[in-house]
Order: structure tokens, then sequence, then C-alpha cells
């Protein structure tokens, strides 16, 4: 079986005026199941950019990218939405929740677009919500709940539908430091504990520690791709 | 049918985290709605009433007006007879002969007294033929006979709400009532009619022969009559029969095919134009504003909708990261501006139901609102919302969801 991630020389151009920003110049990179990586990058390194690739929102203008064997670069918006929908699952740095909508209808929302009847839906997201810990919490709309709160429903989002494939982009940005070590904590016990694959785009250094493998972007490029010396495990320190 | 609902659910919720905007914007479409209804509802009501009291005419029916001409220096040709008489109707009975029935008609509003009460009705003297020329039946008692007619009997026929105002449960016949200071015998009453296109109640009258309404309810001077009813044959000879009718009368009146006649014929079949033209321009009026203010009111629609996926662009891009394609976003602001449109469509209905009311109630116009029009609502609706809804749709689908979750 090969990597759940395969990048084969990927590029992304962007036309600002009459210039041409190269905000991807040439990319490889493989991650494989059940792997914890993280991807950091000053900012303008194009991280960003290499995240949004990975998780099919933006189309790459070269290369080959390969997820879970299916090739998903040149393909229809339908398409895209359907490899978003079934195989990655986003945790934002804003949440990203519906505002004014419950907990359990945020996390049931991947799931209302995968066409699950609404009985299933249901005890899906309940579970999900269970996992992260929130399930007193099901009826909740985003404003009544703490920012540690919020995150961990949108990673119960995340996991509804099963992706194997999970993106965090700067998932503590907006969490302070105990808040940040819970939360690192939990995605830690997703990947060593249930086998999840883990892509974490950062640019602090504490956060980065959580993950065995860093991933350096610099000017569009891998700049480096390293086992982590400063890793640290924080699943227990939070609780 | 169940993804429908849900979608609909989700843009009620939407709808009403922006109440009083969706409710201003409900108030475009239901002006618009409203018109719609009214129109068809009016339409529906009045080629049904339209119909039925031009049929209460009788069939065929023509009738012959009396048209004075009082012009500066124009002189009756001598000996010419003034009006319309008997004799006219004596000549159109001999001279049309695609005619099945010629009777002549005079009234006045006269008080009628008897035991039991009083009642100012229309008192009327016509002949035998009255009967089967406007389509009257008798209900209880017997027409007068030819011998009562030439004798100036009088005897007279009345109307079923005539006969209650003046008789209460009582049977009218063979009791008597009197007009001024002569009283008449009752010989019988005819079966109810309703009203006639002209807004009369043809159930409250007392019909008695014309000689007998000359002699002593209004004196005439010769043999004259208001008008003369005629009845076609059938319904395509009505038109020869108005032709005929004028040949007739133009001989009797020694009037030349160039002069001006001193009478006005009009078939049955010109007051149905008549009124329906009355119906169809009302119609045209009403649908006119109402095509306007639906306009008015999609633009509106269309205007909060561009406003709402504006401000929901984040919503629109966590809802395509999470795997909504572009259709599914379409399709649920599509839902929500027809839902919009439907509330209004609904609001709509109910404004509409007012006004018919009132009009049955207020001015006596029959209308309906059956299913024809509400159905009408529900379709107008739709399309306002499809048509308007379509552009604010499109430009939520094509939101990038990358750009959409970048900024705050």
């Amino acid at each position: 079986m090969g990597p759940l991630v395969d990048l084969d020389g990927i590029g992304k151009d962007y036309t600002a005026g009459p210039e041409v920003v190269h905000a991807l110049a040439h990319v490889d990179l493989q991650i494989g199941v059940g792997e914890f990586v993280a991807i950091v990058g000053s900012s303008g390194s194009g991280k960003s950019t290499l995240m949004n690739v990975l998780g099919c929102l933006d189309q790459p203008t070269r290369g080959t990218y390969r997820l879970a064997g299916v090739d998903v670069t040149n393909r229809s918006a339908d398409e895209r939405a359907l490899v978003r929908n079934r195989l990655v699952g986003f945790v934002f740095q804003g949440f990203n929740l519906l505002p004014r909508t419950t907990a359990l209808e945020n996390v049931e929302l991947p799931l209302v677009y995968r066409g699950v009847p609404p009985r299933e839906r249901r005890q899906r997201a309940e579970a999900a919500l269970e996992r992260v810990g929130l399930a007193e919490r099901l009826g909740h709309t985003p404003n009544q709940l703490s920012g540690g709160q919020q995150q961990r429903v949108a990673i119960a989002r995340a996991l509804v539908s099963e992706p194997p494939l999970l993106l965090a982009d700067e998932p503590t940005g907006n969490l302070d430091t105990k808040t940040s070590v819970e939360i690192i904590g939990m995605l830690q016990e997703l990947v060593f504990d249930q086998g999840i694959t883990l892509a974490l785009v950062t640019h602090e250094q504490d956060v980065a520690a959580a993950a065995p493998r860093v991933v350096t972007v610099r000017d569009g490029r891998i700049a480096a791709d390293e086992r982590n010396a400063a890793f640290r495990d924080v699943r227990t320190e939070g609780a | 049918m169940r993804a429908a609902l849900a979608a609909v659910r989700v843009a009620l919720t939407s709808l009403a985290r922006a109440r009083l905007r969706s409710a201003l914007t409900v108030l475009g479409i239901l002006v618009g709605i409203a018109s719609v209804v009214v129109v068809v509802a009016l339409g529906e009501g009045a080629s049904g009433k339209v119909g039925s009291r031009i049929q209460s005419l009788g069939s065929n029916v023509v009738y012959v007006f009396d048209q004075p001409q009082y012009r500066a220096g124009a002189k009756k040709p001598r000996g010419a007879p003034a009006g319309l008489t008997d004799e006219d109707a004596e000549a159109l009975r001999d001279g049309a002969p695609s005619l099945a029935g010629v009777t002549v008609f005079s009234s006045t509003n006269a008080l009628a007294i008897t035991s039991f009460g009083n009642a100012k009705t229309m008192i009327m003297g016509t002949d035998r033929e009255y009967f089967p020329v406007r389509g009257f039946e008798l209900a209880t008692g017997r027409i007068w006979t030819l011998a009562e007619e030439h004798s100036k009997a009088r005897v007279c026929i009345i109307g079923p709400v005539t006969a209650t105002r003046l008789f209460g449960a009582a049977d009218p016949v063979g009791r008597t009532l009197r007009i001024g200071k002569h009283p008449y015998l009752v010989i019988g009453t005819f079966v109810p009619k309703g009203q006639s296109p002209f807004g009369q109640d043809q159930d409250d009258r007392i019909m008695m022969p014309i000689g007998t309404y000359r002699g002593h309810v209004q004196p005439t001077v010769g043999r004259r009559v208001h008008m003369l009813m005629a009845s076609a044959e059938n319904e395509d000879l009505s038109e020869l029969a108005v032709r005929e009718i004028e040949s007739v009368l133009r001989q009797r009146h020694r009037l030349s095919d160039l002069a001006e006649p001193d009478f006005v014929v009009r078939s049955q079949e010109q007051f149905k134009q008549v009124q329906q033209r009355i119906v169809s321009v009302l119609s045209v009026v009403l649908l006119s504003v109402a095509a306007v203010s639906l306009f008015v009111g999609g633009v509106g629609v269309m205007n909060i909708m561009l406003v709402t996926v504006a401000e929901r662009r984040r919503e629109i891009g966590i809802r395509m990261a999470l795997g909504a394609r572009p259709g599914d976003v379409r399709a649920q602001f599509l839902v929500e501006a027809v839902t919009l449109t439907l509330l209004g469509g609904a609001a709509g209905v109910a404004l509409a139901g007012l006004l018919v009311l009132g009009a049955r109630k207020g001015l006596g116009w029959e209308m309906r609102l059956g299913p024809g029009p509400i159905l009408v609502a529900v379709v107008t609706s739709l399309a306002v919302g499809l048509l308007f809804g379509f552009l604010p749709a499109r430009r939520a689908a094509s939101v990038e969801p990358m750009e959409a979750l970048r900024h705050e």
C-alpha cells in the first residue's frame, strides 16, 4: 500500500496583476497512513497554499496529487467537493463553525452532504461529540461555548465522516496556552491511539514539537523534512 | 422529498435570523400575488356570473329601446308615430320571420298596498308573450287570458319577493293588492330568476296586462310602450333578427336608410360582449399592477438574496469545505428565495381573500377564491422565486471556499 498523500512535483502560480507569483515552486511530499506531520514555515512561505492543495480547496498548476491512491488533480468542482467530503477533515484556526447552529447540527453537516439519513446522522454526530468530550454540549451554539470547546466541536465535525486524512490549519492560533495544550493532546491521541493521519500547519515551535515529523516550507519549496528532535508527547499533560 | 423538506427548514431558519428584512421582502411579493389572485378570482366569478345573468334574460332576446331625436331643425316626418307602440310590435310579428315572439313592456315604480303591508316595487305592463320571450315561468296560479288582456281586467302576477313583502307567508293567489286607488286581483306568482345583468332584482315586480297598466297605473297617450322585446328563433338568427327589426321599424317610422333612427336595437349577445369587455379591461388593469409589483417585488428578493450571499460567504466556504457541491449551495439559496416568495404568495392569497370577501359583501360582486386562483398564486410565487433567486444562487455557488475561509 502506497502513501496516503503523494505530491509529485506540485506547483501553484497566482497571477497578481502583471506579475506571476510562484506560491508553490516544486513540492514532492509523501505522508504515510498514521503519520503526524507538522508543516512549518514563515508567513508567505507557501505553507497555506500547500494546505489548500492537500485539502482539495485549491488546484495545483503543475504536478500530480494522489490521495489514498486516487489522482485528485484536475478534477471538477463537484468531484473535489466529493473528495473533501469523503477523504479530508478540516480543523481551522478560526474554528469555522456555523453561527447560531447547535454543536450537533454543525457536526452533522458533512453527513448531510453525504446523504446520510437523519437518524444515523444524529447518532454518528453524537458519537463524534462524545469522542471529544462534549456529550453534555450537544444543543449549545458556538457563542455558548469556549474557544477550546468550539475547536473540539470542529474536530468532531472533521472526524464524523471518518476521513483518512485530517488537516489542521493553525488549530491553536486563537486559543490560550492551556487550551492549546489540551487540543494538541487530543490531536496526538487521535493519531497515536486511533490511527488517524494528521497534517498540521503552524508557525509555532511549541505546536510543531507535538509532531514526530516536521516539514519546513520556504519560498514554495520543501526546505527540510526531518524527524523531530524536540518531539514532545503532551497527551497526559492537558488532562 | 425529505431532502427538500430539510432544505426548506434550513431556509426558514436562516430567514428567521433576519426577520424584519425577510418580512419586508415578503411584503414586496404580497401585493403582486394578491393582485394576480384577485384577477383570477374576478375572471372566474365574473365570466360565470355574466353568463348566468345574461341567460336569465331569456334565450336570444333582442331589445328595442325608444331613442327620441330632438335635433334642431329636424322635424319628425308627418304622420310618423311617436316612440314605440303596440302597432310596432304587431308589425314585427308579421314582418320579421326570424323572430319567435314579440312582446311590449312599460314600467314604473309605485307603492302597492295590502292589509299585510306596503311595498314600493316595479309595476309593469306587458302581454302574454312576455313570459316565453323572457323565460319567466309560473310558480302558482295562472297567466291572464286574452279576454282579460283585451278587457283591461285588473289582474296581476307577482314575483316571489313581492309576494313575501305584500303577503308574508300567505298564498297571494286569490288575494287583492291596491295600487293607487284601484284594487288588483293576484292570479299567479312566478319562479325566482335572480338579478338581471343590469343589477335589477327580477323577482320583485308586479306584472299586469299592458292595457290595464295604461288604463289604471300610468295613463299613456295612444298605445305607446317603453320597450319592445323579441326573441330570435335561435342563437344563429339573432343577428338577422336585429337587422329585420331595424328594417321593419325604419319602414314604419318612415326613416330612410341614412337617417338617424329613433330607436335602438340590442341583442343579448351584444350585452354579453359589453359586460365581458368591462371585465377584461378590469383584468388587464389589475394584471398590469400585478406584473409591475411582482417585478419590483422580485427585484427586492434578488437584492436581499445578493446581500445575504455576500454576508454569508464564510458559511458558504465552510459548507463547501465540508463537501457541499456548488449545486448544493445553489439549491440552498434558490430554496431560500423560493421560500421567501412562497411566504409572500401565502400572505398575498390571504390579502386577496379579504379583498374578495369585501368585494362580495360590499359591492355584491360575484368572485370566487377557489383552487384555481390559489394554484395560480403558488405557481407565480414559485416562478418569481426561481427567476429572481437564480442570479444570487449562482453567485453563491461560484464562491471559492479557499478565499471565503481565508479572512476573518
